[in-house]
């Protein structure tokens, strides 16, 4: 149904004819943006009302009696369902640290909240299938919970920055609210974070169409192909710093996979997009030290580029 | 009336100091809107920031905001 409406708009409406590149980007673009939207609407909504129900809080109270590998795999699972934002990074470490959740156990909490995000699922899911963004997911909280369990084996403690210790944190209750509340909480929540991400999704969708319609297959094919070795270390470090625009992102990836991108290298440059941000270390300065912060980056950015490496070997 | 607006200086924070003060206004009340962004006294009531706080109890945290008439009603439960 959506495929015979974007196809009416481009060739009835608009009046381009068939087989053109122009039409080709046209019909693509809009097939693509209907979608999308529809797609982002209702599983954000969706997924808002679950998340309501899991207040970091919540999350805190569960995770602070559980032991290391079952902290550290608990950790990894509510960090996909427990709303997270870089602003509030800093509160939610002390108050896990100071609820006796161990560090490593935090840490898998930290890498898998903004890394397995809803956004990223479902342009993946709409874009490229649910098998892939299965595989995403899977991995995602893999590499949360393994870069966890190192961190908390490498004992670095030492390396949080004092006041944390010291500070004290009250007795922090739950505000209690009923399911009205929970669908206005998920209305605001969906409102707010699309008036946020839609131009990026629309230049995204729209440049995915110019790759789609001009950019020559060999050239994809020979950069960032399965033969090219170094493609996955390339987009992972372009990844870097495109923080938060996981939204923008995957319509381009989408058109470039269609031109001989390999599927590895774009789940290492998906994950590099959402799971490593500058400014989410600016913000984690407050409470790591240094030597920290650096391990916590270098330990996920060597899962990453694993997972990279052994898809491009087996998908 | 004590309202303690939490949060370190964010956006939506300074949104929902000017929702408190709106709301006192409004609403006609003797209250005094104290805006906390020292890091050790926030974790006093919440993780979640920007929270409302009224006499002493956590009304609201987190994103996103309250509506205004949200905010005024759970000041009057308060008041």
């Amino acid at each position: 149904m959506l495929k015979a409406f974007a196809s009416y708009i481009t060739y009835d409406l608009v009046g381009l004819d068939r087989g053109t590149h122009l039409a080709d980007a046209l019909n693509f673009f809009i097939y693509d943006t209907i979608k999308i939207f529809l797609l982002l609407i209702t599983i954000v909504f969706v997924v808002a009302i679950i998340r309501a129900y899991f207040p970091a809080e919540k999350t805190k109270r569960i995770l602070s009696h559980k032991s290391e590998y079952i902290g550290n795999v608990m950790a990894a699972l509510l960090g996909i369902i427990t709303p997270f934002c870089s602003c509030s990074a800093v509160p939610l470490f002390i108050g896990f640290v100071e609820a006796g959740i161990p560090l490593g156990v935090t840490f898998s909490f930290l890498i898998s909240s903004p890394m397995v995000n809803e956004i990223a699922l479902i342009m993946l899911w709409g874009l490229f299938g649910w098998k892939i963004a299965l595989i995403y997911t899977g991995t995602g909280v893999l590499i949360a919970i393994a870069s966890g369990i190192v961190i908390g084996r490498l004992r670095m403690e030492k390396h949080v920055q004092d006041y944390v210790w010291e500070t004290k944190v009250g007795n922090m209750e739950i505000v209690e609210t009923n399911f009205r509340d929970k669908i206005i909480y998920a209305r605001g929540y969906t409102a707010e974070l699309l008036k946020k991400i839609w131009p990026y999704v629309l230049i995204g969708i729209g440049l995915g169409g110019i790759v789609h319609g001009y950019i020559p297959t060999e050239l994809v094919v020979k950069y960032a192909g399965r033969d090219n070795p170094l493609a996955v270390l390339v987009a992972v470090l372009i990844g870097i710093p495109l923080y938060s625009n996981a939204a923008g992102m995957i319509p381009v990836v989408q058109a470039l996979v269609g031109k001989g991108m390999a599927m590895g290298t774009v789940l290492s440059f998906m994950m590099s997009v959402t799971a490593i941000s500058f400014p989410e270390a600016v913000i984690l300065k407050n409470v790591l030290k240094m030597p920290l912060i650096f391990t916590f980056f270098g330990i996920v950015t060597v899962g990453i580029i694993i997972v990279g490496y052994l898809f491009n070997a087996i998908l | 009336m004590e309202i303690k607006v939490l949060g370190p200086g964010c956006s939506n924070c300074i949104k929902m100091e000017e929702l408190a003060k709106t709301a006192v206004t409004e609403l006609g009340i003797e209250a005094n809107v104290e805006k906390i962004s020292e890091i050790q006294e926030i974790m006093k009531y919440t993780m979640s920031t920007p929270g409302l706080v009224v006499n002493g109890k956590l009304k609201h945290l987190g994103k996103p905001l309250p509506s205004l008439d949200k905010v005024k009603a759970l000041i009057k439960e308060e008041a």
